[in-house]
């Protein structure tokens, strides 16, 4: 699923501590990460986090108080012309002039940017699959083509990066694994992909490295597998006397969790026992452990390890600030 | 330098079919040809009624409208403010007799003139306006903006591009205004009168009427004359409701802000005689035609000289401010 193999050296995007301060507020406070050619990166934080501030500032549409956006070395405040030729974005909602043609759109789009002649824009409607629907208004199209209109936009200037503000929000089941394995082609073929998102299992599907971004400032970046690795799983037990067995856990030195339902998804909850003995621990011990308990009597009747997800995560980063 | 320039062609290409597309400029032409038959219609029903009681000879009818205007100047119940626009009609108008002139000359070309001359404070600012409130806002209500200034392409230019569209689209309401003036009043009263004069330059010095500097004009002059001083006006507003367009992120919001300044400008010119520093704003100095034709300004001090300079600075610091805002603003929704 994960395609690390495919990211090369070159970084596309660069942002150095950004800040933004909109009247006495930081909306953005220390923001700081590199996105690499062929790469998916992931931009994780609940609604209000900061992720939308930051993504208008990567694309001129707000001023930084401080810090700065390069995109392959051009500093997008200084130099938006050359910088801004280089990406391809859709900030929030793919809004386009309704009262004109799909074609008519990109041919707005063309005028703006050197280079761009009918051919690109054939070749880009073809990528997107929208060559049946293309002469028709805008206003007539469904969410899902209006998504796909403003993907061809952001492609037809061959961007070296893409950013897309939560490209799957409002497309139903299929039209979200399309998106996908289309973000993933395109990332085959050597562009930096930026993705934002509020549902962190967006993220663990689509992306290689993700920053998790919080009350304006980002709590961590790296690859998404290192970062679920350093986080202590959990491991539910099921054991016959229950009493004595979470005792047992206990002089083990093994942190029971009381308020399982805080930190697990109800869905998992729901699949235990009501005796079961949820406890934070790293899923190696599980095997020293077991013999122990059963040499004292106790009868164990299932071990469950359980792979945190990036609510998790999220949750244990955040001191459970709450995610959606 | 060309190359430049022609980026800059591309863009008011880009503005130029966003506002056709858009259909603005088709509701005012659709406005103009269903009002000005309205208007056309009124305007021969009255001067059928006037030659049923005078007769063919516009002598009598002109005669008994000065006979009129000099019994009321001496009467209490006439407000001396309105007595100054009375003096200088009834001085206009023995000289139309004294030279044997007609003024109420039934024809397209009178029509248009005296169209004109009623249009330029708020029938046509309220055209342009029309077209001018929305072009940068509605980017901010349809969400489009953040697709236009994420291009690479440095905003001053857009905002430039939008500036030349409007100015563009401005000359074309006002010649489109004429046009469908004249083509349609025409119907009613028939082609001709471009050759008949008009005198113009009656001026007001104190309680007496200054006739020194009358000159006939032909009408079809008088009538360029006047369209240039309302496309003056014209841009003024345009540049004006432009700069709201920016500061305001709402169409309707901007809309609502430019029509009450226009509406308090007919309301200032009819009661702000006394407050005199009230003629430095825009609003009271759309009336440029009125300076032709010889109706005294609203305020005292106020020239034709004087009413362009204000125009001329209240446009040029309204586009200085869109520029200074639209360059640094921070797009936020």
């Amino acid at each position: 699923m994960h395609h690390g193999t495919q990211v090369n050296d070159e970084i596309i995007l660069s942002v150095e501590h950004l800040k933004k301060r909109i009247g006495k507020r930081w909306i953005v406070q220390d923001v700081s990460f590199e996105v690499r050619a062929g790469e998916i990166f992931g931009f994780l934080g609940p609604n209000g986090a900061g992720k939308t501030t930051t993504i208008r500032m990567l694309v001129d549409l707000i001023r930084p108080t401080e810090g700065q956006v390069s995109i392959c070395g051009y500093d997008v405040q200084k130099q938006p012309e050359l910088a801004l030729g280089l990406v391809g974005s859709i900030v929030e909602n793919p809004e386009v002039y309704t009262y004109l043609t799909g074609w008519e759109n990109l041919e707005q789009f063309a005028r703006m940017m050197p280079g761009i002649d009918a051919g690109r824009l054939q070749e880009v409607v073809d990528l997107v699959g929208l060559d049946q629907r293309i002469h028709d208004r805008v206003r007539t199209y469904s969410l899902g083509m209006r998504q796909r209109l403003g993907i061809a936009q952001a492609l037809l200037g061959r961007p070296k990066l893409l950013i897309l503000d939560e490209p799957t929000n409002g497309l139903d089941p299929k039209g979200i694994k399309e998106m996908r394995s289309f973000i993933r082609r395109l990332a085959k073929e050597g562009l930096a992909v930026f993705v934002s998102s509020h549902l962190l299992s967006e993220i663990q599907v689509l992306c290689d490295r993700v920053a998790i971004i919080s009350r304006g400032r980002v709590l961590a970046v790296g690859a998404v597998n290192e970062l679920i690795d350093t986080s202590k799983g959990y491991v539910v037990w099921e054991l016959e006397p229950s009493s004595a067995g979470e005792e047992m856990l206990q002089e083990l030195g093994i942190s029971i969790i009381r308020n399982a339902d805080e930190v697990l998804d109800d869905a998992i909850i729901a699949g235990f026992g009501s005796r079961a003995i949820v406890t934070q621990m790293q899923a190696d011990a599980v095997a020293d452990i077991v013999p122990r308990l059963v040499n004292s009597g106790l009868q164990v009747r299932s071990v469950q390890k359980i792979i945190p997800t990036l609510e998790q995560l999220f949750l244990e980063m955040t001191d459970g600030e709450g995610v959606e | 330098m060309v190359k430049a320039l022609n980026s800059l062609l591309l863009l008011v290409k880009n503005e130029t079919i966003k506002m056709i597309k858009k259909k603005r400029f088709y509701v005012v032409l659709l406005v103009l040809i269903v009002l000005v038959p309205m208007f056309a219609y009124a305007q021969m029903r009255e001067s059928t009624t006037k030659r049923e009681k005078f007769g063919a000879d516009w002598r009598r009818e002109v005669q008994q409208a000065i006979t009129d205007n000099q019994n009321s100047l001496g009467s209490d119940r006439v407000p001396e403010e309105w007595k100054k626009y009375r003096k200088i009609y009834i001085e206009q108008m023995k000289y139309y007799l004294e030279h044997d002139v007609n003024p109420i000359q039934s024809g397209g070309v009178t029509f248009t003139r005296e169209f004109l001359n009623n249009a330029s404070t708020l029938f046509i600012p309220l055209l342009i306006m029309g077209v001018a409130s929305d072009i940068v806002s509605s980017e901010r209500t349809a969400g489009t903006i953040k697709m236009l200034l994420t291009r690479p392409v440095r905003r001053w230019k857009i905002l430039l591009s939008k500036l030349i569209t409007l100015i563009m689209f401005v000359s074309l309401i006002i010649v489109s205004t004429l046009l469908v003036c004249y083509l349609v009043s025409g119907l009613f009263f028939g082609y001709g009168g471009f050759q008949l004069p008009v005198f113009s330059g009656f001026q007001l010095n104190g309680s007496e009427v200054d006739m020194s500097n009358v000159h006939a004009v032909p009408q079809w002059k008088y009538i360029c004359m006047q369209a240039g001083l309302i496309w003056f006006v014209g841009i003024t507003v345009a540049m004006l409701a432009f700069m709201v367009s920016v500061l305001v992120r709402s169409t309707s919001a901007s809309i609502v802000i430019m029509m009450a300044a226009l509406i308090a400008g007919t309301i200032l010119s009819n009661m702000a005689s006394a407050w005199t520093s009230a003629k430095y704003l825009f609003m009271v100095n759309l009336g440029l035609t009125n300076y032709l034709s010889g109706t005294p300004a609203p305020i005292e001090g106020m020239t034709l000289g004087f009413s362009l300079a204000v125009l001329a600075v209240w446009a040029a610091c309204s586009t200085i401010v869109s520029f200074l805002v639209f360059t640094k603003q921070d797009i936020l929704n």
